[in-house]
């Protein structure tokens, strides 16, 4: 048997820690693609079991009947510096994998819902979690060729967001234009967090509309 | 009909040997502080491999920079619970160490998120 050899970088690759940014939507707005332009890496692909402790959370038609199944994640990394490792991870269809959403969400900087205006209504489940979880989201329109387009205003009013949170347009093909989504969401992150700071009594209740 | 109900075939079905026999059947990491984006390297120069397991020694390999658990997962190709079990295992025996994720608290650190910011600027 062969031993394995450490190198000599693992002293510093201690210091080395990792945050995630989170890609959501409905099923085939682009997630995949969208963490594809921005990676280092080509978008990798793992997989979680669902198992029967996990069956019952949510809806499950289809799949009563098996005891586990397995839901793919996608991901991909930009390394920030040295220290510091991004990692935006695509989240797994809605509806029978919400277990999933949990620990994806747990510690994540923000999300990214992606829009299609052809279906507007398939980014209401992301947006709605991201809601109840206060996890900082922007609203990202994918916009497709064929797809009618829609101004800034009115899809925020067909998707009932509040004024402060940022929706932008996108083509998540484009590298430049995928990079720019990820910046508006932290300036978006930034200033709510200056936000926080001034106000250091948090509000029970986020405002809604 | 929602796109999300397609059957797994093959490939996606998964993998034919059970994942628990990986594991030994076990299926709860001893380190469950293992998430998908905490960071792992390997640190021991020297080790006795011919005692571990196939999987133990590739993961050895992989982590000589370091990695998510995720990316270890999807490397090896294995679910990520087996790779947490056998991560906490190699952790345990003090051939990997572990780094967890920054902690976004409820306001992260203004640092971190400038430091996000400036580092997606420059890709």
């Amino acid at each position: 048997m062969v031993s394995v050899e450490s190198e000599s970088q693992s002293g510093s690759a201690l210091l080395a820690s990792a945050v995630k940014i989170l890609i959501a939507g409905g099923f085939g707005v682009g997630k995949t693609t969208m963490v594809g332009s921005v990676s280092e890496i080509t978008p990798l692909s793992t997989e979680e079991m669902l198992t029967e402790v996990s069956v019952g959370v949510d809806d499950l038609v289809g799949i009563e009947d098996k005891t586990t199944t397995t839901v793919a994640l996608d991901f991909g990394r930009i390394t920030i510096n040295p220290e510091l490792i991004l990692y935006l991870f695509g989240t797994p269809g809605q509806g029978r994998f919400w277990f999933m959403w949990d620990e994806l969400a747990f510690g994540a900087l923000g999300a990214v819902v992606l829009a299609d205006t052809r279906r507007l209504d398939s980014c209401f489940p992301s947006i709605d979690f991201f809601e109840r979880r206060e996890v900082p989201f922007i609203v990202a329109v994918n916009c497709f060729e064929d797809a009618e387009f829609y101004r800034v205003d009115e899809v925020r009013q067909a998707l009932a967001i509040s004024q402060d949170v940022p929706i932008v347009l996108c083509d998540v093909r484009q590298r430049e234009s995928s990079k720019r989504v990820l910046l508006s969401l932290l300036e978006y992150i930034i200033a709510l967090a200056a936000a926080e700071a001034q106000a250091p009594a948090p509000a029970e209740e986020p405002a809604t509309t | 009909m929602s796109s999300d109900d397609e059957s797994w075939y093959d490939e996606a079905a998964g993998p034919l040997v059970r994942p628990y026999a990986v594991t030994r059947g076990r299926t709860r990491p001893a380190a469950s502080q293992l998430n998908m984006i905490t960071l792992v390297v390997t640190v021991r120069a020297e080790i006795d491999t011919s005692e571990l397991d196939a999987e133990c020694v590739a993961i050895l390999r992989l982590c000589q920079r370091p990695l998510s658990v995720a990316e270890v997962a999807a490397q090896l190709d294995l679910p990520l619970v087996v790779v947490k079990v056998l991560l906490s295992d190699l952790i345990e025996s003090g051939s990997i160490i572990f780094r967890p994720p920054v902690q976004a608290t409820r306001v992260p650190d203004k640092n971190l998120l400038q430091a996000v910011l400036d580092g997606v600027r420059r890709i």
